[in-house]
């Protein structure tokens, strides 16, 4: 019955596998051989150097302060966005009291649904570019105009307050998706133990903290790997909403953003791959710590 | 008694409290999107000094018609338009092919090629950016749609195969084997039995696909590179990008915000009528 089984099988494999291995294995092995060449792009012959680069990128200012960007999104990104998202999902389902005994969401909570996450869809491009007018440094701007209402002056944004700025507008983006996801996971929960609660007298608040987030841990964790890992990015947003992109003076600037100037505008191929090399580590060992300490809890299940 | 009362108070005013905060928040949201598309009927002095709350002073529809011809949008648009399609279209063939037969079928090595395709979920697009682009030019695919089109599709299989491989091993045997039986080859069974059956999968990591292609930015950032010529393939992301970071108070602002609208609209009526579809599309892989 299986016959020609072999045939089939390499025929059906054949093409995404070279297409896989060409653009995204080759470089990739590339990349870790490049990061020990001095190789410019520009010309034909090159030297190995070893660690070198990597010991450049050790003394360079740049990488360090791009790092400490990235340890900051690291933390705040993930701390406030799952926060605000586990907020809302509660509120959207149960934020409306108790009718017979189950929880209900909040009037209107299929239309804030459809809200929350909207900006998922929407090309970080596109919505870093809108926020340079939401960002602007006078009562032109957004934000300071509703500021102005309570007597605040101007604050200069994206010059003085360049990363905040840039978490401001990746937690904008990321909120509404994790709202779905929670409150995906939160109407999963048995009815039972919220009507055994609600049965126990406890109020919302208890509910929140004692029944639906130990219930939800297991989703919380993807979100934070998940958030984790928008955090080693955000290319695209420091490329179109920063000064000069990545500034004012390396203010906001992130490893991606110094591996495509090094590496795409200033054919430093050695270096730029040592950066990469450098972030894709960073990147590994933060996912493999956060997936291991989930495990161990899932298995406790 | 009074209790009970003191109860149903404070959960009233909980009850408003949320009401509150979900407003604010969806105000938060909608609020720069409706200001964007106001700003592509006012001047440059009513963006840049006048309140970003008020309406234009008139509605010229006159910025669009720049947008579109002057900068260039329409042919970014068209671009993005064309490479999406085709690189979607692809990722789904190749990566359901993959998938169906690392899901199905045993073979030596097959663990193998799967663990593979799943690796690549951990290395950052930006590790390889380097290396990637020396290999698009050696291939003479530097700044050409074909390229993109090629890079797109490789870098969307690992999730690709990863979530449809686990689909395809939840689909029944009894149908593929009474297929068998009828004398189907395995060609045909995959098309004919497997992938329509497979439907619902391949629809939500269709828009993840389609979502994710469409608003990327550093792949064709790094592999369309600008010039009289080149700058005629760029797509959408990127030419708004370089529309905004090049413009300085001089420029067309109307035009670029006209723009940004060319580009947002589509996406919010295309998520408005799927918004259901595209939210389990878009958060399948977290759940999994």
């Amino acid at each position: 019955m299986r016959q020609g089984k072999y045939p089939f099988v390499i025929g059906f494999l054949i093409a995404p596998l070279a297409l896989y291995g060409m653009f995204v294995l080759r470089p990739i092995a590339a990349a870790v051989q490049v990061s020990m060449t001095n190789w410019s792009g520009l010309s034909p012959d090159f030297d190995f150097v070893g660690l070198e680069n990597f010991q450049k990128l050790l003394d360079d200012d740049k990488v360090w302060l791009a790092a400490k960007h990235h340890v900051f999104l690291l933390v705040t990104l993930p701390v406030i966005t799952i926060a605000l998202a586990l907020f809302f999902a509660f509120l959207l389902n149960m934020g409306g009291g108790t009718r017979g005994g189950t929880m209900t969401g909040v009037w209107g909570s299929k239309f804030y649904r459809v809200v929350f996450f909207l900006p998922q869809v929407l090309a970080v491009v596109i919505v870093g570019v809108i926020f340079g007018r939401v960002y602007a440094p006078d009562d032109s701007g957004i934000l300071n105009r509703l500021l102005a209402l309570f007597g605040v002056d101007a604050v200069q944004f994206l010059p003085e307050f360049g990363l905040w700025s840039i978490l401001g507008v990746l937690v904008w983006q990321a909120v509404g998706f994790y709202v779905v996801l929670f409150a995906a996971g939160m109407s999963s929960i048995p009815a039972e133990i919220y009507e055994a609660a609600v049965m126990d007298g406890a109020s919302r608040v208890t509910i929140f903290f004692r029944v639906t987030i130990p219930l939800l841990m297991e989703t919380i964790k993807v979100a934070w790997v998940y958030l984790g890992i928008l955090a080693m990015d955000a290319f695209a947003l420091v490329m179109v909403l920063s000064i000069d992109e990545g500034g004012p003076d390396s203010a906001t600037t992130v490893l991606p953003v110094q591996i495509y100037k090094s590496g795409i505008r200033e054919s430093d191929y050695g270096y730029a791959s040592a950066l990469g090399v450098a972030l894709a580590v960073f990147t590994i060992i933060f996912a493999v710590l956060s997936l291991r300490g989930g495990k161990r809890n899932a298995v406790e299940h | 008694m009074a209790n009970k009362s003191e109860k149903r108070s404070s959960a009233g005013v909980l009850n408003k409290l949320s009401h509150v905060a979900l407003a604010v928040w969806a105000i938060l949201i909608i609020y720069p999107l409706i200001f964007t598309f106001l700003a592509a009927f006012k001047n440059n002095t009513e963006i840049f000094i006048g309140n970003p709350f008020a309406l234009p002073s008139n509605w010229d529809f006159g910025s669009f018609g720049r947008a579109w011809t002057e900068a260039n949008v329409g042919t970014y648009f068209l671009n993005s338009l064309f490479v999406v399609s085709i690189s979607t279209f692809g990722t789904m063939l190749l990566g359901a092919m993959a998938a169906y037969v690392l899901a199905r079928y045993e073979f030596i090595g097959n663990r193998f090629i799967y663990f593979l395709f799943i690796a690549g979920l951990a290395f950052p697009v930006y590790l390889a950016l380097t290396p990637l682009y020396i290999v698009v030019q050696e291939l003479g695919l530097l700044g050409t749609h074909t390229g993109l089109i090629l890079v797109y599709i490789a870098y969307s299989l690992p999730f690709t195969v990863f979530f449809l491989a686990a689909f395809f091993k939840t689909l029944p045997n009894a149908v593929a084997e009474a297929a068998m039986i009828d004398g189907a080859s395995h060609t045909k069974l995959f098309f004919r039995v497997m992938m329509p059956m497979a439907k619902p999968g391949l629809i939500s990591i269709t828009i993840f696909n389609i979502i994710g292609q469409w608003n990327q930015y550093v792949l064709p950032v790094s592999l369309l590179p600008g010039g009289a010529e080149g700058q005629e393939k760029w797509l959408l992301t990127q030419g708004i990008a370089n529309i905004s970071t090049a413009a300085g108070y001089q420029a067309d602002w109307p035009a670029l915000f006209a723009a940004l609208s060319i580009a947002i609209i589509p996406m919010i009526i295309v998520y408005t009528i799927f918004q259901r579809q595209i939210q389990s599309g878009l958060t399948a892989g977290a759940v999994k």
